[in-house]
């Protein structure tokens, strides 16, 4: 701060506003500017002198951030963690590249407004509000040129021109709209059936325990556990899915199985008790609402709940919709034991797994 | 034997006869008494049963029955195994505070040989998991925190989040957060599937698989960096987008206005 600027280098008198001052009787009347207020700056060139070097040296700060950026780039290993308080165990090169760019950018941001707020030139420059339409010459001349402009071009006249001219600007539209095909192709019938459709009781598919890659048995499903599955070998194949399969992606999410097991008196629904194995049973994993994985199972209650929508799902009453927008109940898949023991599907789904699609049979 | 068998009608052969039972049933006792080692062991097993069993009619008796056969008010505790004790009581889930959705966990009250005693009298009403040890629930092997982060991400994040920090169920229950939760308490949790946890059994997740599971949850919990600096609870979007409009737009707005607020003004007097 300059303590040595002196009085007699203020304006002798601030400028007067030029409004006028409210009167006693009308204290709505327009108060006009205040006066204007010189800055330290304006008048001491010294402290203009030092504002100016404040300003420069923040965007010097700033190029030696960027610098920093650079080099914190190139030279710190990017697995290189480092403890920094408050922040706990972070990445070296995280830290640095955002500090170093957050610093650059916030002194070029300070050093713009402190120039503005000190150097640049503080004269008020009062805008008068005018109504924003034309006035009525320069309308009248605009609506003249229009008239002779359509009028020399014949599009009243020439009607084949126009009419054409409205119907290619009307179909230009479609083509946007044929764009929207690439949303497809439709999914047809590939969603009616998964890699459980090649199930048969004559040839049955294992379910293969996803944690172990195992079959199981029966009694290796305990009363309020839960299980995920997936298709064993099968006739297709004979090595089971594999992650280098072309339609692994769709595969597993069509195929996804959880198995539960409930007290067989506890069961609601007898065709869903029919379809399960004493107690034991298989429904997909996939919600019917708009298809996220749902695996919320609550072993007391046998709910099971969608993060997505909150769907929710009674598995001891065969998957009905208990609460949330799912459309139909999660499909179940008919099981039973091979001649070892092992858990085995008979069939596929009850019905197509996921959300209702257009082709849907039901 | 001609002799003998002519003297059965005696008068004192019954006395006889009665004499060579008593000494034969004294004798088989002799053989087969348990040893004295034996016997002290039981007798101390049996103490630490009675102990549970007295600790057991203070706290837990009066919703779970007086011999922990269960009411209207408590479900009944026979094959719950000590695991299902060593877990509640220990993370002082049990005694219940109060009922509701979902029974919150709370300090624990009890030491963990009255706990070891709770659980010596529940697991003698029927077999059930058993208090897992040490080697049980860590695993030695070098890549069980990868292992572990798969197999959680396949059975446990769907409800606890894939940072295990928790997520909501239905009705007001939810998935605690596995953050601070002991080895020995995650490790339970998943052989007995307590409230409405589903259960993990040996069959379907043997244990290696579930010392894995422990191995990444601790060190999720503990170790696990986060490249980014602050990970705002790892909830994802939800803490992320407030944090973004309310501290960062917040803070820009605040700067905008006090830039525009004032100007340093040279003040005559
Ligand atoms: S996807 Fe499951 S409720 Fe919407």
């Amino acid at each position: 701060m300059s303590h040595d600027m002196s009085d007699d280098k203020l304006p002798a008198d601030t400028a007067e506003g030029h409004g006028e001052v409210a009167a006693a009787d009308n204290p709505f009347a327009d108060p006009g500017l205040p006066a204007h207020e010189v800055r330290r700056t304006d008048i001491d060139e010294r402290a203009a002198k030092r504002a100016e070097r404040h300003v420069s040296l923040l965007f010097i700060v700033s190029m030696l951030a960027t610098v920093g950026f650079i080099a914190s780039y190139v030279s710190i290993d990017p697995d290189k963690i480092v403890y920094i308080f408050p922040l706990g165990h972070i990445s070296a090169m995280n830290f640095a590249l955002g500090m170093t760019l957050g610093v650059a950018l916030f002194c070029i941001g300070a050093g713009a407004v402190h120039w503005a707020r000190t150097l640049m030139s503080d004269v008020e420059h009062p805008a008068e509000r005018h109504p924003i339409e034309a006035d009525d010459e320069v309308r009248a001349d605009v609506i003249e040129q229009f008239k002779t402009g359509a009028g020399e071009s014949g599009f009243g006249r020439r009607k084949m021109i126009r009419n054409t001219l409205i119907g290619s600007m009307a179909l230009v539209p479609l083509s946007g709209v044929m764009l929207l095909r690439d949303l497809g192709p439709l999914p047809e019938k590939s969603l009616d059936s998964t890699a459980w459709s090649e199930a048969t009781p004559a040839m049955p598919i294992q379910l293969i325990n996803m944690n172990t890659n195992e079959p199981m048995k029966a009694e290796d499903i305990g009363i309020g556990s839960l299980t995920f599955a997936m298709p064993g070998p099968s006739a297709l194949r004979p090595n089971g899915l594999q992650e280098s399969d072309e339609d692994f992606q769709q595969q597993i999410a069509k195929d996804a199985l959880m198995l539960i097991r409930i007290q067989p008196e506890d069961i609601k629904d007898a065709q869903s008790a029919a379809l399960g194995f004493e107690g034991v049973l298989a429904y997909s994993k996939i919600c019917t609402h708009v298809g996220c994985p749902i695996s919320l199972y609550e072993q007391q209650t046998h709910h099971a709940l969608c993060p997505c929508h909150q769907s929710t799902f009674d598995l001891s009453d065969g998957a009905r919709v208990i609460f949330g927008p799912a459309g139909h109940p999660l499909p179940q898949l008919k099981i039973s034991t091979d001649s070892l023991g092992y858990l085995v599907a008979t069939g596929d789904f009850s019905h197509p797994v996921g959300p209702s699609f257009w082709e849907r049979s039901e | 034997m001609k002799k003998l068998s002519a003297r059965r009608r005696h008068p004192l052969a019954a006395l006889v006869v009665l004499l060579f039972a008593l000494a034969a049933t004294g004798g088989l006792y002799a053989v087969f008494a348990p040893a004295e080692a034996a016997k002290a062991d039981s007798s101390a097993q049996s103490l630490q049963i009675d102990e549970g069993k007295r600790l057991f009619a203070v706290g837990c008796s009066s919703c779970h029955g007086l011999n922990g056969e269960g009411s209207s008010t408590g479900p009944s505790l026979a094959g719950v195994g000590s695991a299902a004790v060593d877990f509640q009581v220990g993370t002082g889930r049990m005694p219940a505070q109060q009922p509701g959705a979902q029974v919150l966990k709370k300090p624990n009250i009890y030491s963990q040989d009255d706990i070891d005693a709770m659980a010596a009298f529940v697991a003698s009403l029927g077999p059930g998991p058993v208090t897992p040890t040490k080697d049980q629930y860590t695993s030695t092997e070098t890549d069980a925190i990868s292992k572990g982060g798969e197999l959680f991400r396949t059975n446990c994040s769907q409800c606890h989040n894939f940072a295990g920090a928790g997520g909501a169920l239905t009705q007001g229950k939810f998935a605690p957060s596995l953050e601070n939760v002991d080895a020995k308490h995650i490790y339970e949790a998943m052989q007995t599937g307590p409230q409405n946890m589903p259960s993990f059994p040996d069959t379907t997740m043997p244990e290696k698989q579930k010392q894995e599971i422990v191995a990444f949850v601790r060190y999720q919990a503990n170790d696990a960096p986060n490249p980014g600096g602050l990970s705002l609870g790892s909830l994802g979007p939800v803490t992320e987008g407030l944090f973004g409009w309310i501290f960062g737009l917040g803070v820009l707005i605040a700067i905008a206005i006090w830039v525009a607020a004032h100007t340093t003004k040279a003040k005559k007097s």
